[in-house]
């Protein structure tokens, strides 16, 4: 394994963005709207998969950080409204930033509190971040949400470019992108010092290594995917409200990495993937058998979070490695020639 | 303010009147020790008897409730993370290991201090962070086979037998290169031929080393000075040929010893 490791990680994200690129001229608008959707859950699953797989932090606030970089992507895009392209740049980083210093306060507290207290701490930041819409009515109007003033894809694509491609390309710019650089961080000395943190803190103290710091420094970077991830979200509904960003968002988020497999970057491409088409499959299966319109909207929110426990539990039976460990498991069972 | 060393405080690691005690418990009372730099030196005693209390108080993961550390002369305020930094490294009695990570990367974990490239090198994949893992690599792999378990080091640790996990859990102490190392049991659960290859290991080193161990012979055969305690009291200190002649010593620990590991 030798090298340059930005040679080498830009080697595997270079054909991904061929094959995103190719997929949003086949693909019809609403299955590329859905890529897009993927791309914006990628960014988020990869941050929680470093944070909870790696470095053993439980959080159930992601939903919360996400909808922080949802908020500051739309208050800012649309004080800068009408400006031009570059806006949705300055917008996204402020959502970036401004996510990345929520991460870096609950990251603090965070690093004091283990097992039940920490899912707890997390837990009342998803409760209380949605409330905060509320209780500022004049900045985020409440529970309608702000609408996002976006700009049209940019003239030079041509004056019919469909906006579904345009989205599908900013949200995948900044998926591939949150992946080349938490690949590039977490197989060196971070990352081991990550899992070393999870696995045992007192040998990890002995070894040099700072137990506070390292967690702290997981949940900001953490926290920074997914204030991108909120963003693009934004981006992509060109509106935000609480309604968007529900405590069960973070439920679904954690089993996705968890279905995926906790740690690994592939087990989050897998993990967002499903976040789009389990939901998806059960709204095509409930519209296929015909139940009663009241039946129906009681199972709408329900039903996905279902499945999601289902696949949860026979993913986890199957392969305990999650979907990304599927590879290496065919692999141990055929026999070597 | 960087304090000068004080004249009468001599080089390496020096305990003055450390007492520790836990609510009602006195764990260590008025324990005085030093090691120069360079010399072996035992701590044995009962169980129970305060050894790795005195291990945890030099490296910061208990306080003393009396008495002072000094290094080289100066105040020591111990913390757990910064002793590879000072120069002390520690193996846990067991192993103390981190299970998910491969027996490179356990000994790759001690060496984080000889970095010299930060987050951001890393976050760019920079070819200076690369340069930077290959050097961690090769002092790693450099003191797997100084503790002869080189050729395991793409193994996870629990494919290990115990001895070889202990070997590895000392070369993560080496590898931080100390001046100081501080050993709890390493001749826990090892076999006689262990033993003997662990003492001459001991005895090979370049530093200064504090170990504690309930096998006697490796300690009389490695060690030049030693401190026996018994509930926390200094009972008894000098070299392997005092201790072993000293009837306080014998009734209050080589008489009990039963145990075999
Ligand atoms: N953190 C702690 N809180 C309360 N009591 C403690 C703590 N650590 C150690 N003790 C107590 O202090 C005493 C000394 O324990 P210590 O572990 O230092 O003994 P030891 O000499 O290392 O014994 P062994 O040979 O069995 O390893 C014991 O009675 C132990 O129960
Ligand atoms: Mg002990």
């Amino acid at each position: 394994m030798t090298g340059r490791t930005w040679l080498r990680h830009l080697a595997f994200l270079l054909p991904a963005a061929v094959a995103v690129l190719a997929l949003t001229y086949l693909l019809p608008p609403f299955r590329t709207y859905q890529l897009a959707t993927v791309g914006a859950y990628l960014c988020v699953t990869a941050g929680l998969t470093v944070l909870t797989g790696l470095n053993g932090q439980l959080s159930l606030g992601h939903g919360a950080l996400m909808a922080t970089g949802a908020y500051t992507l739309a208050l800012t895009q649309n004080a800068l409204a009408g400006r031009g392209q570059w806006t949705l740049l300055v917008s996204t980083a402020a959502a970036v930033v401004v996510t990345t210093a929520v991460g870096a306060v609950i990251g603090c507290a965070a690093a004091r509190l283990r097992g039940p207290y920490l899912a707890g701490l997390t837990l009342a930041v998803a409760v209380v971040v949605p409330s905060v819409t509320s209780t500022f009515e004049s900045v985020f109007n409440s529970d309608q949400g702000l609408s996002v003033a976006l700009d049209p894809p940019p003239l030079a694509l041509g004056a019919t470019f469909p906006y579904e491609r345009w989205q599908a390309w900013l949200s995948w710019a900044g998926a591939l992108l949150t992946l080349f650089l938490l690949a590039n961080l977490v197989r060196g000395r971070f990352g081991r010092n990550l899992r070393a943190v999870r696995d045992d803190e007192a040998a990890a103290r002995l070894a040099g290594i700072s137990v506070a710091r390292t967690q702290v420094s997981a949940f900001v970077v953490s926290a920074a995917c997914a204030g991108l991830g909120g963003a693009l979200f934004a981006v992509l509904a060109q509106s935000v409200s609480p309604g968007a960003f529900p405590l069960t968002l973070s439920l679904f988020l954690l089993m996705a990495v968890v279905i995926g497999g906790l740690g690994s970057l592939t087990g989050a491409v897998c993990g967002a993937v499903l976040l789009v088409a389990l939901p998806a499959a059960t709204h095509s299966l409930t519209d296929a058998v015909h139940v009663s319109p009241a039946v129906a909207q009681r199972l709408e929110g329900n039903l996905p979070l279902a499945v999601f426990g289902v696949v949860l539990i026979v993913v986890m039976l199957a392969l305990p490695g999650g979907l990304a460990s599927l590879g290496r498991t065919l692999r141990r069972e055929r026999p070597d020639p | 303010m960087p304090s000068s060393p004080d004249s009468a405080a001599p080089p390496g690691l020096a305990l003055q009147n450390i007492g520790v005690r836990f609510g009602g418990l006195v764990a260590l009372d008025d324990v005085s020790l030093h090691v120069p730099p360079g010399r072996v030196v035992g701590v044995i005693g009962p169980n129970g008897a305060g050894k790795t209390t005195l291990f945890n108080v030099v490296c910061g993961f208990v306080a003393p409730t009396a008495g002072t550390l000094t290094l080289d002369g100066r105040p020591l305020r111990p913390q757990p993370h910064r002793l590879t930094r000072l120069g002390i490294a520690r193996t846990l009695q067991g192993v103390g290991q981190f299970a998910g990570l491969t027996v490179l990367e356990n000994v790759q974990a001690g060496a984080g201090h000889h970095a010299r490239t930060g987050f951001a090198s890393a976050l760019f994949g920079l070819s200076r962070a690369d340069r930077d893992e290959r050097r961690l690599r090769d002092e790693a792999h450099a003191a797997l086979e100084r503790c002869g378990v080189g050729h395991r080091a793409h193994l996870r640790p629990d494919a290990l037998p115990y001895a070889e996990r202990k070997r590895v859990a000392l070369a993560r102490a080496l590898v931080s290169r100390p001046r100081l190392l501080l050993l709890d049991e390493p001749a826990g659960g090892l076999g006689a031929d262990e033993i003997r290859e662990l003492g001459a290991l001991i005895t090979g080193l370049d530093c200064a080393v504090l170990l504690v161990e309930h096998h006697m012979d490796l300690v009389m055969a490695v060690c030049q000075e030693i401190l026996v305690l018994d509930f926390g009291r200094p009972v008894a200190f000098g070299t392997p040929g005092v201790i072993r002649a000293d009837p306080v010593v014998a009734e209050a620990y080589l008489g009990a010893e039963v145990e075999t590991p």
